[in-house]
């Protein structure tokens, strides 16, 4: 991969930091009047999310990180790997494991895309769309009359994702789910 | 978000200032004009162009294709009036600086810079407070003046004379987030642009002055009562941004001369400013202040390119 020097660190840059795939998030270059001049940059790691903050030189660069995103459906699992296949004609498949998928794991649902970021070839992570639709799978059985407010139950829905849902729920509806907060929205 | 923005918006033919912020400006430089005016003070112009550059290793000039380095400021050539008797002058002008751009800088920008014949630093720290709280439009800020010992010991928990070189290295890959392989002086500048220059009280003039004696650039130095060697140059900071770097002029030309020689690093030593020294420089005080800055806090904005007819994406 291309080095990049400081002045080219752009937001969405991909970088190797410390061993670890990162994306420049914010770059602020420093000048002392006389003295010393340093950019100031945030990076994610994009395999933790994490967010850190670190000095440069001015001028000292990073490698690039062999880093891309692609729209990928998700297929099916073997129960070590999770396959998915690239939605641009390609059929390219990745299979991702455990780790790479992290809590997306509960938001699988075969044939839905989901953005699958790749890192020298290997998944690094999977993330799942803003909006999923599930079907319940396990609940109390839903309350008559009562869909205006009042109380909530949990849910396990076909994924096996608990989410607190309205007390007229019933198991076999199709429910909406925010997956960035991880809570109910709507019926489907 | 931003990026996408920046890149459509380069493309543009319109000004990044808005017609205001180009009034500002021009309302700026007025109350400069009037201001020296009224003090006597001459104002003057020097090239832009000239045959050396500055030996400041932290700056980068420009050069043009028939060996002449843009100005990086303005120090050299109105040094050069102050010893043929000019008496206090200033200077309004574009300079170039190879590689300074970010949100907050812009590798040509605007400088002023003025000398005071027969003054010293603190004489000069007042007048500049004076203009600048014109400028700000800020007539009753508050101002201190902090010795920077005092100041890096306050803020950042270290005596930057006394404390260790592993002390202060230490402190400054905490700042950093890594080891940068920087020499004393570097850490110390990650201490205060991480640490003091933030920490420093809001909406008030802060001057800090006698830096170390490694960082006194074209300032005197002198050894201090508690023995410690001192540049006598002051910066003033406004709400954390640096907004002006002054000096009690060195004028012995047997040490400036030093000092180049130590610092050039190849760059062509300015033979004609040293011989203008060696025939005297009057005893005066100097300060450059960046007038951007000084518009940017004025207009409250923390881009420079808004204060910018067409910045350097656009230029």
């Amino acid at each position: 991969m291309a080095n990049y020097s400081t002045n080219e660190f752009k937001s969405g840059l991909k970088v190797m930091m410390d061993g670890e795939p990162c994306s420049i998030m914010d770059n602020e270059y420093v000048k002392p009047g006389k003295g010393q001049a340093f950019n100031r940059v945030k990076l994610r790691n994009l395999r933790t999310g994490r967010v850190v903050e670190k000095t440069f030189k001015s001028g000292d660069s990073l490698e690039g990180a062999d880093v891309v995103e692609v729209d990928m459906e998700y297929l099916y699992t073997d129960g070590e790997f999770w396959h998915f296949m690239a939605t641009d004609g390609s059929f390219e498949q990745h299979g991702a494991s455990a780790d790479a998928l992290g809590d997306t794991i509960k938001w699988l649902k075969e044939q839905d895309v989901y953005v699958v970021t790749l890192f020298n070839g290997a998944v690094l992570t999977v993330t799942p769309p803003n909006f999923v639709e599930l079907e319940v799978a396990e609940t109390d059985p839903g309350v008559k009359g009562d869909t205006a407010q009042g109380g909530s139950k949990p849910a396990t829905l076909s994924t096996g994702a608990v989410v607190k849902v309205p007390l007229f729920i019933n198991i076999g509806e199709k429910l909406r789910i925010d997956t960035r907060s991880g809570e109910y929205v709507s019926r489907a | 978000m931003l990026f996408p923005g920046v890149i459509f918006m380069s493309a543009s033919w319109n000004p990044t200032a808005s017609i205001e912020n180009l009034r500002a400006r021009a309302d700026c430089y007025r109350t400069i004009r009037e201001f020296f005016h009224q003090r006597q003070v001459l104002e003057v112009e020097t090239p832009v162009l000239s045959v050396a550059a500055v030996v400041d290793p932290n700056i980068e000039p420009m050069q043009t294709t028939e060996q002449r380095y843009l100005h990086t400021s303005p120090e050299y050539a109105m040094k050069r009036l102050l010893c043929a008797g000019s008496g206090d002058i200033y200077q309004i002008c574009k300079v170039f600086r190879a590689g300074e751009a970010g949100s907050r800088h812009n590798p040509e920008f605007t400088m002023l810079e003025w000398y005071r014949l027969g003054w010293d630093h603190f004489r000069l720290i007042n007048e500049v407070a004076e203009l600048v709280r014109l400028l700000l439009d800020q007539p009753q800020a508050a101002m201190e003046i902090h010795r920077y010992r005092d100041a890096v010991s306050r803020f950042a928990g270290l005596d930057p004379f006394t404390a260790t070189d592993d002390e202060i290295a230490a402190l400054g890959i905490q700042l950093a987030g890594q080891d940068l392989q920087l020499g004393r002086d570097g850490w110390l500048d990650v201490i205060v642009s991480h640490q003091v220059e933030p920490a420093l009280p809001a909406n008030t003039l802060v001057f800090i002055h006698d830096f170390p004696a490694s960082q006194a650039a074209l300032a005197k130095t002198r050894v201090t009562a508690e023995g410690i060697a001192v540049a006598e140059r002051f910066e003033l900071f406004w709400n954390g941004s640096e907004m002006a770097n002054g000096y009690h002029e060195l004028t012995d030309v047997v040490e400036q001369r030093h000092r180049f020689e130590q610092q050039a690093d190849g760059r062509p030593l300015d033979e004609q400013l040293l011989a203008a020294l060696r025939h005297g420089l009057p005893a005066c005080a100097g300060v450059a202040m960046g007038l951007d800055r000084i518009l940017m806090h004025r207009l409250q904005t923390p881009k420079i390119r808004d204060v910018l007819a067409f910045d350097w994406f656009r230029a």
